[in-house]
């Protein structure tokens, strides 16, 4: 089973990188960017083919491993 | 005092860290890698700086997740001093010893200069040879050490003497909150520092404004 974890800043924690692309963005010239967030994108490949069994797995994951939960939220999308 | 520098693939500092170790306990502490299966019994574990496993995920993240960091949390709860300097102040984090995180430089920019801190909290194994108050030079080269909690754990760690350290005069270098520069737990036995004390012990460095971190830690343990 495929799956796509996505891993963004939570909401209120300063961002600089995500500033920094923004402030490059409109270097660039591309108007109307009001805001820039940059987060991480996991591609997992999972044995079995139960999806709320894979979802627990992988929200397990999250919490130990993928997300620092202190500054960051996740998202599980079953990508098959 | 007996002491241990644990070792990850990546660091860097533990030279510097075992040198002023040795200097100042007149010991050489016992080198731990991360695979080993003992944690010798000691009164001081020390996880220095560097770039465990090459900063991959998050800094510290994969080290804090190594079966030698529960024998680190054991001994911590058994009230065993434990010292973490930039990298290892990452990874106390990252292993929930200590509330927090460390996010990137405000600056995006590696600094690597000296800044003054603020002894926050003096009345501490860490602290003791210092006054509440006092401000001392110190060393820190670091990209991420952008001291980052919420509001109620800044609340609790203000609150409760938890800060150890500040940036001073104007020296943050990071956009820590609070000018934050090193935490201790709620028992005060652990303390995560984004500073590199261990590089200003001696007059060859320019300066010993450290060594009292170091040599009130030795006063304490026999």
């Amino acid at each position: 089973m495929k799956a796509r974890v996505t891993v963004t800043l939570k909401a209120g924690v300063l961002d600089p990188q995500g500033q920094a692309i923004e402030g490059s963005l409109k270097g660039l010239g591309f108007p109307g960017v009001s805001s820039v967030r940059q987060g991480k994108v996991f591609d997992l490949v999972v044995d079995g083919t139960d999806e709320e069994s894979a979802r627990s797995q992988i929200a397990s994951m999250c919490e130990k491993l993928l997300a620092n939960t202190v500054i960051e939220n996740y998202a599980i999308e079953i990508t098959n | 005092m007996k002491s241990a520098v644990i070792v990850f693939p990546g660091l860097n500092r533990d030279r510097d860290m075992i040198a002023a170790l040795t200097k100042i306990s007149g010991t050489a502490p016992a080198i731990v890698w991360h695979q080993d299966a003992d944690l010798p019994d000691v009164d001081l574990i020390v996880i220095p700086g560097g770039f465990s496993y090459g900063d991959y995920l998050r800094c510290g993240a994969i080290a804090a997740r190594s079966p030698i960091m529960d024998k680190v949390r054991a001994r911590a709860a058994a009230g065993v001093n434990v010292l973490g300097v930039c990298n290892g102040f990452q990874i106390l984090l990252e292993a929930g010893l200590l509330p927090g995180a460390l996010m990137r430089n405000q600056s995006l920019k590696f600094v690597c200069r000296e800044v003054k801190l603020e002894v926050t909290n003096a009345d501490t194994a860490f602290t003791r040879g210092y006054s509440k108050g006092q401000i001392i030079r110190c060393p820190v080269a670091h990209h991420d050490g952008n001291y980052f909690a919420d509001s109620e754990t800044l609340a609790c760690l203000e609150g409760d003497g938890r800060v150890a350290f500040r940036y001073a005069d104007g020296t943050n270098p990071n956009g820590s909150i609070n000018n934050i520069a090193g935490i201790l737990n709620e028992r005060k036995n652990v303390l995560g520092l984004m500073p590199h004390p261990e590089n200003l012990i001696e007059s060859a460095h320019g300066g010993d404004d450290c060594r009292a971190l170091f040599s009130g830690l030795l006063g304490q343990a026999a």
